[in-house]
């Protein structure tokens, strides 16, 4: 098991490298200068040339290659054009209020698609089974714009309950701000999660060793949990790991219909400012994270199912 | 007549269907027998007879949502399982009635210990009480298991296939159930370790007076130690006879068919069922007798209407037109 995990996170420094290095050339192919993409239209051959220095920028690319890989090693990847900042510093000013909005999404999607999907299951055809249907089929199939503008109409400008946009002070009108931008969140992965949930637990009821159990004699409750959920899980940690980073990262449409300050609006910001030092962050923002969870999936893989550690 | 008190299970025209989306699979159909206190029963038939169901229908876990028992009486120590609450079945299954499914590699939970599974059966019956762990190794130890102790924390795909079938029937004995179903228990097993599992069956029957159903396939099997043997075809049972009878002198045109197809009595093989032509669709069964497409020596009759059952002598029935 610890050589696997440590292959595992070999495998992990190795692939965030390798984005690295795509990233650092992607960003410099191209028939276009750097500097000139950089640079407002209206900039001086002069402001060019401080760019180009300053940026190290007429040094060989290799060694324009070393200088940002050791840099990129001390965490700094250059300064966000629109802020003046460090473009790291920029991102993470931000990620707060994505964690915060992704995390509790995810909880609530969690806690709901379970629910319904393993109560649907159980009770296959009963009236939460018919709800988590409907529930499946809105959720996968209504867009969030439309489900977000809809509610804020309804519930902030008709209605008048919940607040329009913004993060809020604090507290409970933190919490306020939070309730449409969270359902809208989770709208899609609730559904799924049900989706999943019940055709997992569904398959995993049918299965020989659940007869074998109710055959001893075991409670149902028993049999639902500790031999069918227990299976079903391992389908749930594909679906749900990459969900859940997914989730981190924001949502541009969410943020931007409530005014949440989170990264998704900063990222197509800063795509069609050309502020390409923060986009650079963001992309290995992403690939940390999906890398973490692939190693995060791992261990939950080995803690429901010894035949991995076994293998 | 067997007095009643003797008398452990009454299976009663029982009939269990499953509704599919092609029509109603008339799995099991109108199925009568009796077992009484100690007998150990032989239900043989050809694959999709329906004798997997018959069990199932026993436990009432006949195959949900589409599985269901029709109608019937399955009077179990004088009680109807078909009137019994789900909770009241519960306590009665690994307890009372304990069956040892077909497939052993699929029927252990790959996720739980072996231990844990075993140790199910007595904990969900109140008789978990302080050594659990102990009554675990000693169900592994009873049923041969190399090196209990450290088996008990193993995971099924830890097992080899005979391994998983051990665990199981030892599973189904723990509690010294008075019915014990066993689907095909040996199939998967050696030649020296079917003997030592017939063998705990056997103990179980002369220690405890419990009552075996015991599927198979292998005629050699039924032979060592049933009492009666009740064959299956197309969901009914074709005849009943005590075992003697029922090598020396079949008297269904089936039955026949099976010893024939027996090389030597007594020796083991696997597929024995050669029999021309195929098994009945249960979709569509034959209107008259269910073997009658096969049938060599077929009547007119008997494609025309099924066969009532004929009682030729004491504990041994037959439903053919030949005796009608
Ligand atoms: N879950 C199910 N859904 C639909 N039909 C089923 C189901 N289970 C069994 N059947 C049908 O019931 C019939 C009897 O099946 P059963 O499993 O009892 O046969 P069997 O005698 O045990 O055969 P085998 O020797 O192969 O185990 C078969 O024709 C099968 O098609
Ligand atoms: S009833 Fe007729 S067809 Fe059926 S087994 Fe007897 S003789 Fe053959
Ligand atoms: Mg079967």
């Amino acid at each position: 098991m610890k050589v696997f995990l440590l292959k595992r996170l070999g495998f992990a420094v190795f692939t965030m490298f390798f984005v690295v290095t795509i990233v650092f050339f992607l960003f410099r192919s191209g028939e276009a200068d750097p500097a000139a993409i950089m640079l407002p239209p209206d900039a001086t051959p002069r402001d060019m040339e401080i760019l180009t220095k300053n940026f190290g920028l007429d040094k060989p690319l290799p060694i324009q290659y070393l200088n940002f890989l050791k840099n990129a090693l001390r965490g700094d990847f250059g300064k966000s054009f629109r802020y003046n900042e460090p473009a790291a510093k920029v991102l993470f000013e931000r990620f707060p209020a994505s964690i915060q909005l992704g995390v509790t999404a995810f909880f609530f999607s969690a806690i709901l698609g379970l629910s319904i999907g393993v109560l649907s299951a159980v009770r296959r055809d009963g009236w939460i089974d018919r709800f988590g249907r409907v529930l499946a089929l809105g959720g996968m199939s209504i867009p969030a714009f439309w489900l977000g503008v809809m509610l804020m109409l309804l519930f902030s400008v008709n209605l008048g309950w919940l607040p329009v946009a913004g993060r809020g002070e604090g507290g409970l009108d933190t919490l306020r701000h939070m309730i449409l931008p969270v359902i809208c969140l989770s709208g899609y992965p609730i559904a799924l999660i049900t989706r999943i949930s019940r055709s997992s637990m569904i398959d995993a009821l049918k299965s020989d060793y659940v007869v074998m159990a109710r055959i001893k004699g075991v409670p149902e409750p028993y049999v639902n949990i500790i031999h069918a959920f227990k299976n079903a899980s391992i389908t749930l940690i594909t679906i749900m790991v990459p969900m859940a980073t997914v989730m981190l990262l924001g949502s541009v449409v969410i943020e931007t219909i409530f005014s949440w300050p989170g990264i998704g609006r900063l990222v197509v910001e800063s795509t069609f400012a050309r502020d390409y030092p923060v986009v650079q962050v963001f992309i290995l923002l992403i690939t940390f994270l999906i890398t973490s969870a692939y190693i995060v999936a791992d261990i939950l893989y080995a803690l429901v199912d010894q035949r991995i550690r076994f293998q | 007549m067997a007095s009643r008190k003797d008398i452990l299970l009454e299976v009663k025209n029982l009939k269990t269907s499953f509704f599919t989306k092609k029509g109603v699979i008339k799995a099991v159909d109108d199925v009568s027998f009796t077992v009484k206190k100690g007998e150990v029963i032989g239900l043989v038939g050809e694959s999709g007879s329906g004798k997997s169901v018959t069990s199932l229908s026993i436990m009432r876990l006949v195959p949900q949502p589409a599985g269901k028992i029709v109608s019937g009486e399955i009077i179990f120590n004088n009680e109807n399982l078909l009137n019994k609450s789900e909770t009241e079945m519960r306590e009665l299954r690994g307890n009372n009635i304990s069956m040892i499914l077909q497939d052993p590699m699929v029927s252990l939970n790959q996720l739980l210990t072996v231990g844990y599974q075993i140790g199910e059966t007595f904990k969900h019956h109140g008789k978990a009480d302080g050594n659990l762990l102990d009554k675990c190794i000693n169900v592994l130890k009873k049923v041969r298991v190399p090196s209990p102790e450290t088996r008990v924390n193993n995971y099924p795909f830890q097992f080899s296939g005979g391994m998983c079938q051990r665990v199981l029937i030892g599973t189904g004995i723990a509690n010294n159930p008075e019915l014990l179903i066993a689907d095909e228990p040996t199939t998967a097993l050696d030649v020296t370790i079917q003997a030592q599992i017939l063998q705990l069956m056997k103990d179980l029957r002369n220690e405890t007076n419990a009552s075996i159903i015991l599927i198979t396939h292998d005629l050699a099997t039924i032979a060592q130690i049933c009492t009666k043997v009740y064959v299956m075809y197309g969901g009914r049972i074709v005849e009943k006879a005590p075992i003697k009878d029922f090598y020396k002198n079949p008297q269904h045109p089936y039955s026949e068919g099976l010893i024939k197809s027996v090389p030597v009595l007594g020796k083991r093989v696997k597929r024995l069922f050669a029999i021309e032509g195929q098994p009945p669709n249960l979709l569509h069964p034959p209107p008259g007798c269910r073997f009658e497409p096969r049938c060599t020596k077929a009547k007119k009759v008997c494609s025309q209407k099924y066969p009532p059952e004929i009682e030729l002598k004491k504990d041994h029935q037959v439903s053919c037109w030949l005796y009608g």
